[in-house]
């Protein structure tokens, strides 16, 4: 068994906030923190850069509006021509529909995909889970995780500064 | 002259739609965080729902076998067992899907109109209404697959490579039907279940057996909690509900040309699209309300789901009623100020031919019953509310029977009028879908947490630091 993390425990998200802001102005990459709902300022206070998420979405939408369009002009105007009302064999209005839901089908396939992927999960097992207070983060209570892996990590060290931010509890995890 | 008070008391304990702007009413009722987790997760975890709950099911699974029945006696012995006939070729069938289809709207209107509006009294209600969005669709996706006669070939909808070297006509609303129901369908799922993901997580994370650990571990994939996953998550759930919103307004509008591009007088107008979409939620926003208060009355969720957000959907109900009333004048206005023969004729025929008792009773129960929102002391009387919703929802498939019926019995030549009149086997086949809809959602409330937690959790936070509605958006300055 190597040591995975220190895994520190918070009353409240006031608590994991201050405590966040300490741990990366610290300097510390390979942590986290842990909340049963998002934490408004949580993602300044740990120094998170913005999601590249809507980038995905976005070529999502751009990919489904464009194979609407193909698909319909290839089957209804070159593969199969069909001649309805003497109309146009390719006119955009009449295609709109169908781009219009495209778009959204796989921008929305795409965003929970990139969602799924970003995050790595599913992912079944995680160091926290061993540890019985953490079964409430998804109740009421915050938690704030250093990885031993990360290169300024310190058993002693890291130790004493997370009881000095509050911490109401502090355990090691195993990996 | 005394003075009126601004506002009246509250009549009990648990009232909290005080309109008294000096003071921002509660949302939800005497809870913190973990109080929340714990009512709402102990429904799914209690060893034994109410005996209502299987009352309920009892009925609503009885509703579900008669539906198979009449699908199966349909199958094996044709559409002649319905009571369809030339002029009347859509009855039923397209009356109960645009019926269901429009059930559905209030989930996405709840869940991603008014996450954008930042309207946060939706938390207490979303995850059920998305439910219903689900359930709706599907029991709206089964009548244009059964009702095609060679059911068989329903796929033939669907633009696959085939051996006819054929592909379907891309013009023709009906296919674009096929598409906007689909994908209306694919997207409220997605959105509903990444909703429900730190939820699972919550129910996982209480689990006293290995059986629960298991199901809800899997479903809930390895949900942590963590922010780098929130800030992803949050981003996602944020784009959804922008994708959701014109989706939900496109459904119905292209359901309303699968009418309004035929050149049938009664069909044939532009006003179809918006007019069917604010049908749509209204409907839907009823059989929200209609689902709402028994289960707030049976699961004890009375602190969660609040007078005040009874009181808000009512609301909309009396706005979006207001809305189909307008349109009901405005379709007469037309037909007259037209000029067009066939046009006036189709709608004084409407109101008072051969189907004038259903165009009745669809004014009665849409335009006149949700004029009683006015009153605030029946919008926020659960009892006076519920006997509103149910005659809106009567109203509402009325409206879709006196669309479709009166204007196909009665076109251009006298000589091929008719009278459509449904067979037992429709009349079945209705309350059976009925019967699979409630099934669905007493599954749901059994096994799902019907609260989205989490939501709820953000929404109690942010209003106890007094910044109110501003869910979603990244770091509030100066908490007080």
């Amino acid at each position: 068994m190597t040591r995975y993390g220190l895994l520190a425990e918070f009353p409240d998200e006031d608590g994991l906030k201050e405590a966040a802001e300490r741990v990366r102005d610290e300097g510390f990459r390979r942590w986290d923190c842990f909340s049963p709902y998002p934490v408004h300022g949580l993602d300044r206070a740990m120094g998170l850069k913005d999601t590249r998420l809507p980038w995905v979405v976005l070529s999502g939408g751009i990919l489904g509006a464009g194979t609407a369009i193909l698909m319909q002009w290839w089957m209804n105007a070159i593969d199969y021509p069909f001649v309805i009302g003497g109309k146009p064999l390719f006119s955009i209005p009449a295609q709109i529909p169908i781009a219009f839901e495209l778009t959204v089908l796989f921008a929305s396939i795409f965003c929970v995909l990139a969602l799924l992927a970003f995050n790595r999960m599913p992912r079944f097992h995680h160091p926290a889970f061993r540890s019985a207070r953490f079964r409430r983060v998804t109740t009421d209570r915050f938690f704030l995780l250093v990885e031993a892996a990360d290169p300024r990590f310190d058993a002693v060290r890291t130790a004493d500064l997370l009881g000095s931010l509050g911490a109401s509890h502090v355990e090691w995890l195993e990996d | 002259m005394s003075a009126r008070p601004l506002t009246r008391p509250p009549r009990h304990p648990l009232d909290n739609t005080s309109d008294d702007p000096r003071h921002r009413a509660p949302l939800i009722l005497g809870h913190d965080l973990a109080s929340v987790t714990e009512k709402v997760a102990a429904l799914v975890e209690q060893k034994k729902p109410p005996r209502a709950w299987y009352i309920a099911f009892a009925i609503a699974c009885s509703g579900t076998l008669l539906l198979l029945a009449m699908i199966t006696y349909l199958f094996s012995t044709g559409v002649g067992v319905w009571g369809l006939n030339i002029p009347g070729g859509w009855g039923f069938d397209i009356i109960n899907f645009v019926f269901w289809v429009g059930i559905g709207h209030a989930g996405t209107l709840i869940s991603a109109i008014l996450f954008l509006f930042r309207q946060t009294w939706r938390t207490s209600i979303n995850r059920f209404a998305e439910a219903m969005t689900i359930f709706a669709v599907i029991c709206a996706l089964i009548f244009p697959g059964i009702h095609i006669g060679r059911w068989w070939f329903a796929y033939w909808l669907f633009p696959y490579p085939n051996q006819m070297h054929m592909w379907p006509n891309f013009r023709s609303p009906l296919l674009w039907d096929v598409f906007a129901v689909s994908t209306y369908f694919t997207v409220s799922l997605i959105f509903w279940y990444v909703g429900m993901i730190p939820d699972l997580a919550t129910i996982r994370d209480r689990a006293k057996t290995k059986l629960r650990y298991f199901v809800y571990g899997t479903l809930s994939l390895g949900w942590t909690g963590s922010n780098r996953h929130w800030q992803n998550y949050e981003r996602a759930y944020l784009l959804l509900a922008a994708l959701a919103t014109p989706l939900v307004l496109s459904v119905h509008s292209v359901v309303s040309f699968d009418f309004a591009v035929s050149v049938l007088p009664g069909w044939h107008t532009t006003i179809f699209p918006p007019y069917f979409v604010a049908g749509a939620i209204f409907s839907g926003f009823a059989m929200v309300v209609m689902l709402a208060i028994p289960a707030r009355q049976f699961f004890g969720l009375k602190d969660v789901i609040t007078l005040r957000h009874i009181e808000n959907m009512n609301k909309i109900i009396l706005a979006t009623g207001s809305m189909v009333g307008y349109a009901y004048m405005v379709e007469f206005f037309i037909a007259w100020y037209s000029g067009n023969t066939f046009e006036s004729f189709t709608f004084v025929n409407r109101a008072f031919g051969p189907y004038a008792w259903a165009y009745w009773i669809m004014v009665t129960c849409n335009v006149i019953t949700p004029q009683l929102f006015w009153s605030k002391r029946i919008r926020t009387t659960p009892l006076a509310t519920m006997i509103v919703v149910v005659f809106v929802n009567v109203g509402m498939w009325f409206e879709r029977f006196v669309i479709i019926v009166t204007s196909l019995h009665r076109d251009y030549l006298p000589s091929s009028w008719g009278y459509y009149r449904p067979s037992w086997v429709e009349w079945c086949t209705l309350a059976g879908s009925f019967g699979l809809f409630f099934t669905l959602f007493l599954l749901f409330i059994r096994f799902i947490p019907m609260v989205a937690m989490s939501e709820v959790k953000g929404v109690m936070v942010a209003h106890a630091h007094g910044a109110g509605a501003d869910q979603g958006t990244p770091a509030k300055a100066a908490d007080a």
